[in-house]
C-alpha cells in the first residue's frame, strides 16, 4: 500500500517532468513569427529597396552559380555552401510565385529576415544570415519587398539541403536561435549618425561578421572575437581580420577598397569579397565611409 | 580588333591544357605573380593620382597605363601549367577552377586588356578621367578573382 503510493508518486513526478521538459522543448524549438500587423501600414518603394538589396548582398548568394554580374539579377538560387553540418543550397528568391517568393507578403519577408521563419512557420537554417537581418528596419523590409518583386522571375525549383541527423530536423534550429538570435548590437555605442549607419550596414544588412568572425562549435558567431578573422568556409585560406587591432588601413583606404576592390597597395579583392565590393560600389560614398568609421570604432 | 584580341587570349589560355612534364612550377608561379605585382605598382601610381594623394602628371600617368597595357598582352598560357593550382602546390592562391574554365579565363584576361586600353586613353586627360578608367580595370580584376582566386591563408 505504502509502496504503491510511493511508486505512484514517482510515476506522477516522472510524467509531470517529462511533459514539462517536452513542452519546454516544444516551445524552445517552435518558430516565433512577428505580430502579423507589423508591416501592414508601411509604404514601400522599389527604388529605395534597391539600395537595401545591394547593401544586404542578396544577389551574391541567390543568383545561380557562375552568373555574371547584372543590374537586375535573376535570383534563381542554386549556389552551395558547405559547412560542418552539411551542405546548404541557396533557394530561389526570384519573383516567381511558385518557385520563388512572388506570392509573399511584406510580413512573410519580414518573418524570414527578422525571425528566420518561413511563411509556413518553419525555421530557416542560419546559413541564411537572419541573425544579422534581425536588426533590419521594418521600412527597409517593405522597400526590399517591393524591389525583389520587381526583379525577373525564374521557375527553377529550389534544391533541398543535404544535412545529416540531427541537423536535418528543422525544429533543432529553435534551440540554436535561442542561443544565437540576439536583438542587441555588438557595437553598443554609436554616438553619431555616421556610426549608427555604419553599424546598420555592417551588423545588419552587410552581415560582414558571417565570414569575418569565427564561429563556436555550434556554428554561432563568437562575439568576443568580433571581426577577428575566420577560416574560409568555402575552401582553403582564411577570411582576414578587419578589426582595428589587425587592419591598419585608414578610413579612406577602407572606403576606396569597398568602392574599387583595390587594397592600399593595389592588390585586388578576391573570392566572395569581390562580389561584396561590387555590391558596395553601388551604394553612396557616405555609406562606404560609414562602414569604415564603424570598423575604426571597434575596440 | 576586339574580337581578334579575344580570340588570341582564348587561344593563349588553351595552351594551359598541354600537360606539363616538369613538376617544379615555382618559376611559372613567380612569373605570374610578378606580372600582377607590376600591375599593382602601376595601378598604385594611377590610383594615387585619382585619389589626389599624388599630383597629376601626364607623362607618369601615361607610362603607368602603358605598362599595365603591356602586361595585359603577355601570353598567359605558359605561366599557368596544369598542376600549379593551390590544391597541388604551396605558394599560390590559384583555384583549380581555372583549369576547368579556360575559355572563361581567356575572356576575362581579354577584358583586362580592353580596360587597360581605356586607361591608356584616359591617362593623358586628368585625374578624374583616370579614376573612372581605374574603376573599369578594377572590375576586371574582381571578375577574375571572384571565381578563380582563393582568400589569403
Amino acid at each position: 500500500m505504502r509502496l504503491n503510493l510511493v511508486r505512484r508518486n514517482v510515476i506522477k513526478t516522472f510524467l509531470v517532468l517529462t511533459i514539462s521538459v517536452g513542452a519546454l522543448g516544444w516551445l524552445l524549438t517552435g518558430a516565433s513569427p512577428l505580430p502579423s500587423d507589423g508591416f501592414a501600414t508601411l509604404d514601400s518603394d522599389a527604388t529605395r529597396g534597391e539600395a537595401v538589396f545591394w547593401a544586404a548582398g542578396c544577389a551574391s548568394c541567390h543568383v545561380a552559380p557562375g552568373t555574371e554580374e547584372a543590374d537586375r539579377p535573376i535570383l534563381a538560387g542554386g549556389q552551395s555552401f558547405a559547412s560542418p553540418f552539411g551542405t546548404f543550397h541557396a533557394p530561389n528568391i526570384s519573383s516567381d510565385p511558385v518557385a520563388g517568393i512572388g506570392s509573399w507578403s511584406v510580413a512573410d519577408l519580414g518573418n524570414a529576415l527578422l525571425r528566420g521563419v518561413s511563411p509556413k512557420g518553419q525555421h530557416y537554417y542560419p546559413a541564411f544570415p537572419y541573425t544579422a537581418y534581425t536588426h533590419m528596419a521594418p521600412g527597409d523590409v517593405a522597400d526590399l519587398h517591393a524591389y525583389l518583386l520587381s526583379l525577373p522571375a525564374s521557375s527553377t525549383p529550389s534544391q533541398a539541403h543535404d544535412l545529416g541527423f540531427p541537423f536535418n530536423i528543422r525544429r533543432s534550429v529553435g534551440v540554436w536561435k535561442w542561443l544565437y538570435l540576439r536583438s542587441d548590437w555588438v557595437l553598443q555605442d554609436a554616438p553619431t549618425p555616421e556610426l549608427e549607419r555604419g553599424r546598420y550596414l555592417v551588423e545588419a544588412l552587410g552581415h560582414c561578421a558571417e565570414c569575418h568572425t569565427p564561429r563556436t562549435a555550434l556554428g554561432g558567431l563568437s562575439q568576443r572575437d568580433w571581426m577577428a578573422g575566420a577560416p574560409n568556409p568555402s575552401g582553403p585560406g582564411r577570411i582576414p581580420a578587419i578589426h582595428p587591432k589587425t587592419l591598419n588601413w585608414s578610413v579612406e583606404e577602407i572606403a576606396y577598397y569597398l568602392e574599387t576592390g583595390f587594397t592600399p597597395d593595389f592588390d585586388s579583392a578576391g573570392g566572395h569579397m569581390a562580389r561584396v565590393v561590387s555590391n558596395f560600389a553601388r551604394l553612396p560614398a557616405t555609406d562606404r565611409l560609414a562602414v569604415a568609421a564603424y570598423l575604426k570604432a571597434l575596440q | 580588333m576586339k574580337r581578334f584580341s579575344f580570340a588570341v587570349a582564348v587561344a593563349a589560355m588553351g595552351l594551359i591544357a598541354v600537360p606539363a612534364l616538369a613538376q617544379d612550377f615555382s618559376g611559372n608561379v613567380k612569373a605570374r605573380q610578378g606580372q600582377f605585382r607590376i600591375l599593382a605598382i602601376n595601378l598604385g601610381i594611377l590610383g594615387g593620382m585619382a585619389k589626389g594623394e599624388m599630383p597629376y602628371d601626364a607623362a607618369t600617368a601615361q607610362a603607368a597605363a602603358d605598362s599595365i597595357a603591356a602586361v595585359s598582352m603577355i601570353n598567359q598560357g605558359p605561366l599557368w601549367p596544369q598542376g600549379s593550382d593551390n590544391m597541388s602546390m604551396e605558394g599560390t592562391r590559384a583555384l583549380p577552377a581555372i583549369w576547368e574554365n579556360q575559355a572563361d579565363l581567356g575572356a576575362k584576361w581579354a577584358a583586362l586588356g580592353e580596360a587597360a586600353k581605356g586607361l591608356q586613353a584616359a591617362a593623358g586627360t586628368d585625374a578624374a578621367a583616370i579614376g573612372a578608367a581605374l574603376g573599369a580595370v578594377g572590375g576586371t580584376c574582381k571578375a577574375c578573382h571572384d571565381a578563380y582566386r582563393a582568400p589569403e591563408s
